[in-house]
């Protein structure tokens, strides 16, 4: 039981990084309706941008955890975030009203570039850092001497999430932004005809997903230690994954598909084996979309002749 | 003849300067600045102003450049009128260019026989155009978005490598059974997607190109994991093998026994499976199957409105492109000797798939010129090493922008009504699954 409960903890955990990256995808699919491939790398720019503000602030003899957590955090958001507006700018908006497979292919080609770019750029090794946050407590000590433990960056991983989520629902149900973007969703020419700049929602929908990114990027860094160049691949597709389980446009299916894939994938290692992990996250999404097309909270399409 | 509406010389700069801001903050850091991890683990940095500075000023330039050459072209949308008599000798060339590039692929071998090089890449480009034209069934005809390709093409690999190593079959044994396999995996993907559409689609058949792929690596007693197949059978000419001995090829003909025998066996081999694959596609197309794959891709409603059998029509362009690509990944294994589940990443998925689009998906002649165009060109970026993956993704977003339709946008339909007339690929909706 024991176990079983550091398990959930830590698949809650992997599953909130997942569930932030899902929501670029998500929200990206809402509006332009096309798979933003080049997001799973843009989460990984966002860690390599994490570490190196790091790395900076250290050498320049910070000391204050917090404030150099503050600094990074704002610092990765917006260099990622210019990122995410450049990629949509250079690659899809040519592609706007172009047919489907065009600006899917493209951000292909995109997230091949990005890839190569930070391995060009940094060099193919895998960036370690030592732990940065330590300490944590102990919920639990079991009778067989296994203790179940919290640590301090799990917290700081978990309420990160939760305030981010809390701050974004809030931006797309109540502000200005969020209603155009909403509006851009059903409708974008009605949109334009009634006064919201599609072109700047679209650009501003990917500054955020990149924003979001970049912060999972950073709390992946935290958590795991280390950045390289390919780690925005595996976690793209598993973070893509959680947001179609979850029914993808829907933005709470998002972080629920997240967790559901990272307490997949976390129980799945615990219990069977390790090596086949993303097999069993694979398959759970084949098995739900057999019996749920849509995914868990999807809206079905509705389709006409 | 736009000269009016055309910026002046301080919009052109403006914008170059405002790229240019823009490149400086997104590679401040991810260029300015290099880290690496030290002898004892602990990472350190240094800067590297000069080559920021200078990829800032490559985009400022590179901004100017482009804004110019905007201008120069005119604004997009511009109907350019080209001639009748040009129209015509354009379309009369177009007929030619496949007879012509078919003439010139089957003398391949004569005139480049010492260019060792050139056959292999030969080679390589015949196995991408089979594996083009055999997506092609599933993405281009049925319209079903599949980014698992390379799945297929895994399992035919190691149906032969597996079936010749383990029981010494032969090639041409296998090479059916190969193919054989593939169809089934394609009709076991095509059953739990069949109520899928567009993205969903998508993002399945890409986990079950993972899947096939983590399964590869991971199960260590059946395939070698990571380390692959080696050892893999080279291909007999239906038994007679093609090695120096006695009873080889060579001595059985009394000639003089050289490697590039078989380099050039390999050649007219994958040469006659991709025109198979050609013929057959071209055929199919004909039948009422084929008819039903592009009325299902037009619109799937009507399709069941008209009675056709969704369900069958799916399944049966699953299975072919899936066989198409088990044929294709049996004469990988054959002319590699050695497979690993490193060659059958999602990458060369995204590759096969880019040819398909860019060959203006449906067209036969698109997808070999578009093989050709994109194997051929990664092969010239061959010196620039680690930058290569980079140009090749730049290459891939530039000639989408450019020619999102694919390399050819026209094709002629299977069914007309007394005239044949061409229909623009922009008429035509896919890849909606």
């Amino acid at each position: 039981m024991d176990y079983f409960a550091q398990q959930l903890i830590n698949g809650l955990v992997l599953g909130s990084i997942y569930g932030l990256i899902a929501i670029g995808y998500t929200m990206v699919y809402g509006i332009v309706g096309m798979i933003n491939f080049a997001h799973g790398d843009i989460f990984m720019i966002g860690g390599f941008i994490a570490l190196i503000t790091f790395l900076i602030l250290v050498s320049f003899g910070l000391t204050a955890i917090p404030l150099i957590l503050l600094v990074v955090l704002l610092v990765s958001m917006a260099i990622t975030a210019l990122y995410g507006w450049t990629v949509e700018r250079i690659a899809y908006r040519p592609l706007r009203h172009s047919f489907r497979l065009a600006p899917m292919l493209s951000a292909i080609g995109m997230s091949f570039v990005l890839t190569n770019y930070s391995q060009v750029a940094q060099g193919a090794r895998v960036k370690p850092v030592p732990p940065i946050i330590t300490g944590g407590y102990t919920l639990h000590e079991g009778s067989g001497g296994f203790v179940v433990q919290l640590s301090n960056i799990q917290i700081i991983v978990v309420i990160t999430t939760v305030v981010l989520l809390a701050l974004f629902t809030w931006l797309v149900s109540s502000t200005r932004l969020g209603r155009d973007m909403r509006a851009c969703e059903q409708d974008q020419t009605m949109a334009s005809l009634l006064g919201v700049d599609v072109d700047r929602t679209i650009s501003m929908t990917f500054v955020i997903g990149a924003a979001l990114a970049a912060v999972a990027g950073m709390m992946y860094l935290l958590y795991y230690g280390l950045v390289d160049f390919f780690m925005g691949f595996v976690a793209g597709i598993k973070a893509f994954t959680a947001a179609v389980l979850g029914g993808i446009g829907s933005l709470p299916g998002a972080m629920l598909g997240g967790l559901l894939i990272g307490l997949i994938e976390t129980l799945w290692s615990a219990y069977f084996s390790v090596e086949y992990k993303d097999v069993a996250a694979f398959s759970i999404l084949i098995v739900v979309l057999i019996f749920l097309p849509t995914g868990l909270l999807g809206r079905p399409e509705v389709e006409k002749v | 003849m736009q000269t009016s509406r055309a910026p002046g010389v301080a919009f052109i700069f403006k914008k170059a300067l405002i790229s240019a801001l823009v490149a400086l903050v997104l590679f401040s850091l991810m260029i300015g600045v290099r880290t690496e991890a030290g002898s004892d683990g602990q990472l350190t940095y240094w800067t590297r102003f000069g080559d920021l500075a200078m990829m800032v000023a490559t985009v400022f330039g590179g901004s100017i450049v482009v804004e110019l050459l905007r201008q120069w072209w005119g604004p997009v949308g511009t109907v350019r009128v080209v001639p009748p008599q040009v129209t015509s000798a354009l379309s009369f060339a177009g007929r030619l260019v496949a007879p012509v590039l078919l003439i010139f692929t089957f003398l391949v071998p004569v005139i480049f026989y010492n260019e060792r090089y050139i056959l292999d890449l030969g080679i390589l480009v015949l196995t991408y155009v089979m594996l083009g034209w055999g997506l092609n069934v599933v993405v281009g005809l049925a319209g079903l978005l599949d980014l698992g390709y390379v799945a297929f093409y895994a399992v035919g690999a190691y149906s032969y490598a597996l079936l010749a190593t383990n029981f010494g079959l032969s090639f041409w044994i296998c090479l059916p059974l190969a193919g054989i396999l593939a169809a089934f995996w394609g009709v076991l993907l095509g059953f739990p997607v069949l109520r899928l559409r567009g993205d969903y689609l998508a993002i399945v058949t890409l986990a079950f190109g993972e899947i096939i792929r983590l399964v590869l690596l991971n199960w260590q007693s059946l395939t070698g994991g990571p380390n692959g197949v080696t050892g893999i059978p080279r291909p007999t000419m239906f038994g007679i093998p093609l090695s120096p001995g006695d009873d080889g090829l060579a001595a059985k003909l009394g000639i003089e026994f050289s490697p590039t025998h078989r380099i050039v066996f390999l050649f007219y081999l994958i040469l006659a499976l991709a025109l198979l694959t050609n013929w057959v596609t071209i055929r199919l197309r004909r039948l009422p199957i084929g008819r039903a794959w592009e009325a299902l891709r037009e619109d799937e409603v009507a399709c069941r409105a008209l009675g056709i059998n969704t369900t069958t029509t799916k399944l049966t362009a699953f299975a072919t492109g899936a066989m198409f690509g088990g044929l294709a990944g049996a004469f990988f294994a054959t002319r590699q000797g050695f497979i690993s589940p490193e060659s059958f990443t999602f990458h060369e998925s995204a590759l096969v798939l880019a040819i398909v689009v860019l060959g203006g998906m449906g067209s036969q002649l698109g997808v070999a010129l578009a093989a050709l165009a994109m194997i051929g060109g990664f092969e010239l970026f061959r010196g620039l090493d680690q930058y290569r993956m980079l140009v090749f993704g730049m290459a891939m977003v530039l000639l989408m922008i450019w020619r999102p339709r694919g390399l050819i946008g026209h094709r002629a339909p299977t069914v007309f009504l007394e005239r044949n007339q061409a229909i623009s690929s922009d008429l035509v909706k896919e890849g909606h699954g």
